[in-house]
C-alpha cells in the first residue's frame, strides 16, 4: 500500500510517501501566500491509496481534498516512534512553533505542550537572528560553536532580542559569541518545556532547528540526554501523518 | 421540542428585561452581584431583584482598556467595560453593586467602578477555616444587610432571611438538577446548550419563573434520555470543564471542544457545578450563610482543597474521559492552582488533562483547536 503524509504549516510544506512500512519519497516547499495551492502543487503527480493532512493547514486541506487530518502532535508522536521505536519523548522546533510531547511504553501520547504563540524560541528566530548578525542560516549552528565563552541574551522575545544584539554588536562583542547566546536562548527555552513535560530519558529532535549543529550540540550539553535525531527531521511530521493514514486504511480494508 | 422550548427562553429572556422595569417602576430595588460569595438571600429578603453582571463579552473590553492594564483578566475588563459604556442593561437597572474582595484585579477594578455606581465591598477572607475567618466574614455579612435594609427601606427579618434561603436552596437544587441531567451517556444536550440555558435562567425578576422554566427543561431532557435522543452516541468522549467562570460571549472554548466532536457534559466553575451548594435551612440563617458562602471552593481561597473534593465527585459521577482547565490571561490563582489539578487528574484518574490560558478575542482560535484535538487525540 502506498500512503502519503502531508504536513502544512504556516512556513513551509512538507509531504511523504511510504510504500509500506518504507519511506519512499519526501518533498518540501514553501507555504507562501497561498498554502492549499502550494500544497497541491506539492502532490501534483504524486500516486497514493490514501493521505493524511497534518499542521496549520490540514482542515483547509481537509475540506478541498477529502482528506482525513490529525493533530501534528499526534503525527510528531508517531513518526517519532517510527524512526527510533520505543521513543517516549519528542522535542519538535519547527519554523513557527516548538512542542514537546510525552508517550507512553506504547506510543499513545500522554502529555504534551506547545509554544505557538509568538516566534520566540523557534527557527524563526534564529533566521532573523542570523541575518541580523550578518550569517547564513545554514552555518549558523557553527558559528555559534567557535564561541570561546557564554554570552547572556536575555529577551526571548524576537522584537527585544533584536535591539540586545545591536546593542551587543556596538558594544564591540564577538559575533560568535553572540550567536552561541542566541543559540543558547533556544536552548534554555526548550530544556525548560522538557524538563515540565517529560524529565527523562532520550528525546527525539524533530523539525528543521533539529538541523542546526549549534542547537543540537548545545541543548546535548544543557540538558545531559541523548538526543536521536531522524535523517531528515523536517518530515518527521508528514511521515508520522502518512503512517497513521496507511493503518487506518489498513484497519478498515 | 427542544427547538421550542429554547425559543421559549428566548422570549422569556426578552420578557423579563420589561418585567424588571415594571419591577423598578414599583419602587422595588434592583442588586448586582459580580461574584459568587456574595449572598444574594440577603437582597432577596430585602425585596430586591438581584442579576449577576459578571462580564462575559469582548466588545467592551476596548474601551475598558483605556483606563485599566491590557494584561489583566478579561472577565474583569469586561465587567468594568460596561459598565463605563453603560451597555448592559442588567447593570443600568442595579440601583447598588455588591462586589467582593477577591482577586487582586477584581477588587482594585471596583474601586474604579465605585465612580460609576454605588459600590458596596465585602471582605472576604481568603481562607476558609473557621476558626479563623467566619466571624469577620459573619460581620462583612452583618453589615451587608444594613446596607441593604438603608438602600431598600426595609427591615431584613430572620423569618424573610429564612424564607429567602428556602428559595434560592431551591433554585440551586432544581440548577443541580438539569445540570445533573448530562450524567446521562450519552447526554441529551450540548455543552453549548448547557452554558446558554444557565446564562439565560440567571436573570430572571421572579425567581420562581426561572425555576419553573428550569425544571421544565429538566423534565424534557428526561423525557430525552427516556427516548435516547442525543446529539452523541455513548463514544462520544465526555470532557468536564473547569476553572474560570464561562457564559454567552465567553464559551469559545466549549464550542471547540465540541466542533471537534466531544461533549463538555459537566462544568466545574462558578457558572456551573460550583452554584449547587445548600444552606441549611436548621441553623441560625445569618450564621449559616456565612458558613456556607465561605466555603465556597474558588481558586482565591488559600488551601483550595474544595475544589479537589468537587471535582472528584463530578469526575466519577458525570463519566469523565477527559479534563480542560480552562484560566483566563492573567487569572494568577487559577493558572497556579492549574497545577494541583494536573496531578489530580493524571495521578489520580488517569485522565488526558488540558490547560488552556486565553481571553476572550478570537484571535487564537487556531491555537486552541490543535491543543484541543490533541487533547481529544488522547481520550
Ligand atoms: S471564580 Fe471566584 S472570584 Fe470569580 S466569580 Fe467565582 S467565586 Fe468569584
Ligand atoms: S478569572 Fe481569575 S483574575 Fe479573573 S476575576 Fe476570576 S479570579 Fe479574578
Amino acid at each position: 500500500m502506498i500512503s502519503a503524509g502531508i504536513d502544512i504549516g504556516s512556513r513551509s510544506i512538507e509531504c511523504v510517501i511510504f510504500e509500506d512500512e518504507s519511506m519512499k519519497e519526501t518533498r518540501k516547499t514553501d507555504t507562501g501566500f497561498d498554502p492549499i495551492g502550494q500544497a497541491k502543487q506539492l502532490i501534483k503527480g504524486l500516486r497514493f491509496d490514501t493521505i493524511f493532512a497534518t499542521g496549520y493547514g490540514r482542515n483547509l486541506f481537509e475540506l478541498e481534498n477529502d482528506a482525513a487530518t490529525i493533530t501534528e502532535i499526534k503525527a510528531h508522536a508517531r513518526g517519532a516512534v517510527y524512526f527510533f521505536p520505543g521513543a517516549m519523548t519528542v522535542l519538535d522546533i519547527g519554523g513557527q512553533d516548538s512542542k514537546v510531547i510525552k508517550l507512553n511504553e506504547s506510543g499513545k501520547v500522554i502529555r504534551f505542550e506547545m509554544n505557538d504563540r509568538c516566534a520566540a524560541g523557534t527557527g524563526k528566530f534564529l533566521e532573523i537572528m542570523a541575518k541580523n548578525l550578518g550569517f547564513s542560516i545554514d552555518t549558523f549552528g557553527e558559528q555559534a560553536l567557535k564561541a570561546k565563552k557564554d554570552l547572556n541574551i536575555s529577551s526571548m522575545c524576537t522584537v527585544f532580542a533584536e535591539s540586545e544584539v545591536t546593542s551587543l554588536v556596538a558594544k564591540g562583542e564577538n559575533p560568535n559569541e553572540i550567536a552561541r547566546g542566541l543559540h543558547m536562548a533556544v536552548v534554555r527555552r526548550a530544556a525548560s518545556m522538557l524538563r515540565r513535560v517529560s524529565p527523562e530519558g532520550p528525546v527525539v529532535f524533530t523539525g528543521g532547528v533539529a538541523n542546526n549543529i549549534g542547537i543540537v550540540q548545545l541543548l546535548g550539553q544543557e540538558i545531559d540526554r541523548e538526543i536521536l535525531i531522524p535523517e531528515k527531521p523536517e518530515m518527521n511530521g508528514a511521515a508520522g501523518a502518512a503512517l497513521l493514514a496507511m493503518e487506518k486504511e489498513r484497519k478498515e480494508r | 421540542m427542544k427547538q421550542q422550548l429554547f425559543k421559549k427562553l428566548q422570549q422569556i429572556a426578552e420578557q423579563n428585561l420589561l418585567d424588571i422595569e415594571v419591577h423598578k417602576k414599583k419602587g422595588e430595588h434592583v442588586v448586582g452581584f459580580y461574584c459568587l460569595y456574595a449572598p444574594t438571600e440577603l437582597a432577596v429578603a430585602a425585596n430586591a431583584i438581584v442579576l449577576p453582571l459578571c462580564g462575559t463579552r469582548q466588545a467592551p473590553i476596548e474601551a475598558a482598556e483605556e483606563r485599566l492594564p491590557r494584561n489583566l483578566c478579561p472577565l474583569i475588563k469586561s465587567s468594568y467595560g460596561f459598565a463605563v459604556t453603560d451597555t448592559c442593561p442588567f447593570f443600568r437597572f442595579s440601583d447598588m453593586i455588591v462586589a467582593d474582595t477577591t482577586c487582586d484585579g477584581k477588587k482594585k477594578m471596583f474601586e474604579l467602578m465605585s465612580d460609576i455606581k454605588p459600590v458596596h465591598v465585602l471582605q472576604l477572607p481568603q481562607n476558609q477555616d473557621f476558626n479563623i475567618s467566619l466571624e469577620p466574614w459573619k460581620n462583612e455579612i452583618e453589615k451587608l444587610r444594613t446596607v441593604l435594609e438603608t438602600l431598600t427601606d426595609k427591615k431584613i427579618t430572620q423569618e424573610k432571611i429564612s424564607l429567602a434561603i428556602a428559595l434560592l436552596n431551591n433554585e440551586r437544587k432544581t440548577k443541580k438538577r438539569l445540570m445533573d441531567v448530562t450524567k446521562a451517556k450519552p447526554s441529551p444536550l450540548t455543552g453549548m446548550e448547557l452554558v446558554e440555558i444557565l446564562f439565560k435562567t440567571g436573570f430572571f425578576a421572579d425567581k420562581q419563573k426561572g425555576i419553573d422554566l428550569m425544571n421544565e427543561i429538566a423534565d424534557l431532557c428526561l423525557q430525552l434520555i427516556e427516548k435516547k435522543e442525543s446529539p452523541y452516541t455513548t463514544e462520544t468522549p465526555r470532557i468536564l470543564l473547569t476553572g474560570v467562570p464561562i457564559g454567552l460571549g465567553s464559551d469559545k472554548v466549549v464550542k471547540i471542544i465540541e466542533q471537534s466532536g466531544a461533549n463538555v457534559v459537566a462544568f466545574e466553575n462558578c457558572s456551573g457545578y460550583k452554584q449547587t451548594f445548600q444552606v441549611n435551612e436548621e441553623k441560625d440563617p445569618m450564621l449559616a450563610l456565612s458558613e456556607q458562602y465561605l466555603s465556597i471552593p474558588c481558586s482565591v481561597m488559600s488551601p483550595n482543597q474544595g475544589r479537589i473534593d468537587l471535582l472528584k465527585e463530578m469526575i466519577s459521577e458525570f463519566s469523565i474521559d477527559g479534563v480542560v482547565d480552562l484560566t483566563w490571561q492573567a487569572c494568577h490563582t487559577y493558572n497556579i492552582e492549574s497545577y494541583h489539578i494536573q496531578k489530580l487528574v493524571q495521578e489520580s484518574f488517569g485522565l488526558p488533562f488540558l490547560h488552556l490560558e486565553t481571553d476572550y478575542s478570537e484571535s487564537d482560535t487556531e491555537q486552541l483547536r490543535v491543543r484541543i484535538e490533541a487533547f481529544l487525540e488522547m481520550t
